[in-house]
């Protein structure tokens, strides 16, 4: 079983992010969990989310403190949160900066290969007009897990297709934007 | 892809409150009466959602407060429909006097209920403090693990609830589950319909050409007998559980009783909890079982009627257990689930009890990790062996005291 | 509660059992003309059948419905005489009669 955690600010999505992603694993024959850890509930907090994914059912019910994979929507977080947190070892953090792994790396002090980024902010507003890097962040998180994208993109936007159906217009830009940072995140060579 | 177990099954990934409205979509209830509360809110906003859309032919009613909500069931379930509703914590506070009226004209409304601590301080997290409160008004309690038994025990609730003639809660731990996405197999929508089958009350106020008065004064005279049938409906509501879970286990292949046994085969010590907790333990009572330590767990499903004669022929051959209460009675005795199960064991067991032990967790959803269980199950292991003794009050686990 | 439970009841013979009863205390419609309520009255409304123009005022007013109507070809109902299971003999009736010489007046009853 491995989990992942996903570090944001109230707003930018971080939530739905991890549900999608939950939904975006399922047709792989995996079991997933994904649930959100909720503070006060306001604009710019840093708030948490979480998945488990596992080959056999999930009965555990409690927080999620051991993580493989940390994906930071928020640069900003890393001066306040402790992102790197029950990191396992060789465990993989993907950032939304515009810093190079090895500066974030040197930051978090930690080993630069374990350090992917993504401009996931400047994807988003490029392509949904809003600063909401979620699925940016998405897109990034199946590169680097090295899953199968196009299964999960024809998958991610039936799943979009229903829950957007009162919003239909919002949903060829999320595709851009997983499409755009699977292509897009870098790692330290 | 997992395999559904039934053969028309659709697996997907819901969260716990997801999954109670799409139960409530198939379901299909005449009537729905809401008012929003975190963590429950979703359920109906979904529902609404389905009934705006013309999915479903329901009709929703967007009341003023929680204690309209029950009282437009209440109105609804008596002119005959099919009714639901939906609450948590100080909704449910809010629904009180007239969640014994619904019990009392015996009216099958089925609500499902997200457990929230109850304020104050104010906390919007799970714990099942909002429930216990409940839990001599006269409903029906189902309790769920996870999404999975959420939606399985919201089907099961309605022809549970009709049969009886008595109002059924179906519940989840707030946040725990009802915000957390798992793997759910769902039903087809006809499949659902055919098993919670039509309507048909036994009586209904809109039936003009049979008319009568529900809801008279009965006095000194009559309110006893009144009350003493209500009792004896949910004394025999067990048979009607076991009937449903076991039509349900044959049509979707999915078995529910009173409660789950886990690994209680040569079980010497056990824990009694209720809800998602049961998922964490299981993990707990696996690595224990391979150290060899024999450890078992009884998860209760159903806690109104509560299944005393059986788990107390369950619990007879353990050691030591402990029985976790989500919930405080602020007694001066011990937790709710402690008492039943300690009245069970003293009535059913001829005085040969186990050693018991009470313990409080999660009030206004602190965490409960393996951890927490394990050392529970590490001072059961030394009761077992007369090493240590039952404090006979209630512990706390996870509090800095 | 039936109609006939409700005489049983109401006749003071040995109270109902729970098995007996229907769930949730409901009455049926009607059951109320088994439960004689005039039988402590102080004061008997007395009908005067030729003075009467059978306007029903009475009727409209009674508290305990206690005005006994039959249908009729012209006038729909007309009034038939006073259900004495009933009427507490509150005289609302004889004050509401507008008959300047009042077909129902109210005289001291008998004991």
């Amino acid at each position: 079983m491995i989990e992942i955690r996903w570090h944001g600010r109230g707003g930018q999505g971080a939530k739905t992010a991890a549900l999608l992603f939950a939904e975006s694993v399922l047709p792989t024959g995996k079991h997933v969990q994904a649930f959100p850890e909720y503070g006060p509930e306001r604009m710019g907090a840093p708030v948490q989310s979480f998945n488990r994914i596992s080959d056999k059912p999930i009965t555990l019910h409690s927080a999620a403190t051991s993580p493989t994979y940390v994906v930071i929507l928020d640069p900003s977080l890393m001066n306040c949160v402790n992102v790197t947190a029950g990191l396992v070892k060789g465990g993989k953090i993907i950032v939304n900066s515009t810093f190079s792994p090895k500066e974030i790396a040197a930051r978090l002090g930690i080993n630069p290969k374990q350090v992917y980024v993504v401009d996931a902010s400047h994807i988003a507003l490029n392509t949904i007009k809003l600063n909401k890097p979620n699925t940016p962040m998405l897109g990034a998180l199946i590169k680097v897990m090295d899953l199968d994208i196009k299964s999960i993109l024809k998958d991610t936007k039936e799943k979009l297709t229903e829950k957007f159906r009162h919003k239909p217009q919002v949903i060829e830009g999320n595709m851009a934007c997983i499409k755009r940072a699977y292509d897009e995140v870098v790692t330290h060579n | 892809m997992i395999k559904p177990i039934y053969s028309k099954g659709k697996i997907v990934a819901k969260t716990g409150n997801e999954a109670m409205a799409e139960a409530m979509r198939q379901i299909e209830p005449d009537v729905v009466a809401a008012y929003p509360i975190t963590p429950a809110t979703e359920i109906v906003q979904i529902f609404s959602q389905f009934v705006s859309d013309g999915i479903v032919k329901s009709e929703y009613v967007a009341v003023e407060s929680e204690h309209s909500a029950m009282s437009a069931a209440i109105g609804a379930s008596a002119a005959g429909a099919r009714a639901m509703t939906g609450t948590a914590a100080q909704g449910l506070a809010l629904m009180w006097e007239m969640l014994y009226i619904a019990s009392g004209l015996r009216l099958p409304i089925v609500m499902a209920e997200v457990n929230r601590a109850l304020s104050a301080p104010i906390n919007i997290h799970g714990d099942q403090s909002d429930t216990m409160g409940a839990r001599d008004s006269g409903w029906i309690q189902i309790y769920s693990e996870n999404s999975q038994e959420a939606y399985d025990n919201m089907i099961q609730a309605v022809r549970i609830a009709e049969k009886c003639m008595l109002p059924a809660m179906v519940t989840t731990d707030g946040f725990i589950i009802s915000h957390c996405m798992e793997v759910v197999e769902t039903y087809p929508d006809k499949d659902v319909k055919k098993f919670v089958g039509q309507y048909k009350p036994q009586r209904a106020l809109l039936n003009t050409k049979k008319p009568y008065t529900l809801g008279s004064i009965e006095l000194q005279d009559y309110y006893f007998e009144h009350r003493w049938q209500l009792a004896e409906a949910m004394n025999k509501a067990q048979d009607v559980v076991l009937d449903v879970a076991k039509d349900f286990a044959k049509t979707f292949g999915r078995k529910y009783g009173m409660y789950e046994k886990y690994k209680m085969d040569g079980a010497e010590i056990a824990i009694v909890v209720i809800g998602s907790t049961a998922g964490t333990a299981k993990v707990v009572i696996d690595e224990l079982r391979k150290k060899g330590i024999k450890a078992g767990m009884i998860k209760i499903r159903v806690f109104r009627p509560f299944p005393a004669a059986m788990i107390a022929k369950d619990l007879a051959k353990v050691k030591a257990v402990a029985i976790m209460d989500r919930a405080d009675s602020c007694a001066g005795t011990f937790a709710p689930l402690y008492t039943d199960v300690a009245a069970a064991l003293f009535a059913h067991n001829e005085g040969k009890m186990p050693k018991m032990e009470n313990y409080v967790y999660g009030l206004g959803g602190r965490e409960i990790a393996p951890e927490h269980i394990t050392a529970v199950y590490d001072k059961l292991a030394k009761i077992a062996k007369g090493k240590a003794k039952p404090s006979n009050k209630v512990e706390y686990i996870n509090l800095r005291k | 509660m039936n109609r006939a439970q409700i005489k049983k009841a109401a006749s003071c013979q040995a109270p109902l059992r729970a098995s007996e009863i229907a769930p949730a205390g409901l009455v049926e419609a009607g059951t109320s003309v088994e439960f004689n309520t005039g039988d402590w009255r102080a004061n008997r409304p007395k009908w005067f059948k030729e003075k009467c123009i059978h306007c029903l005022l009475c009727w409209i007013a009674c508290p305990d419905s206690s005005i006994l109507l039959k249908a009729d070809k012209v006038k729909t109902s007309v009034m038939t005489g006073i259900d004495y299971g009933h009427c507490k003999g509150c005289g609302i009736c004889a004050k509401e009669c507008p008959v300047k010489d009042k077909a129902i007046i109210m005289e001291e009853e008998k004991k």
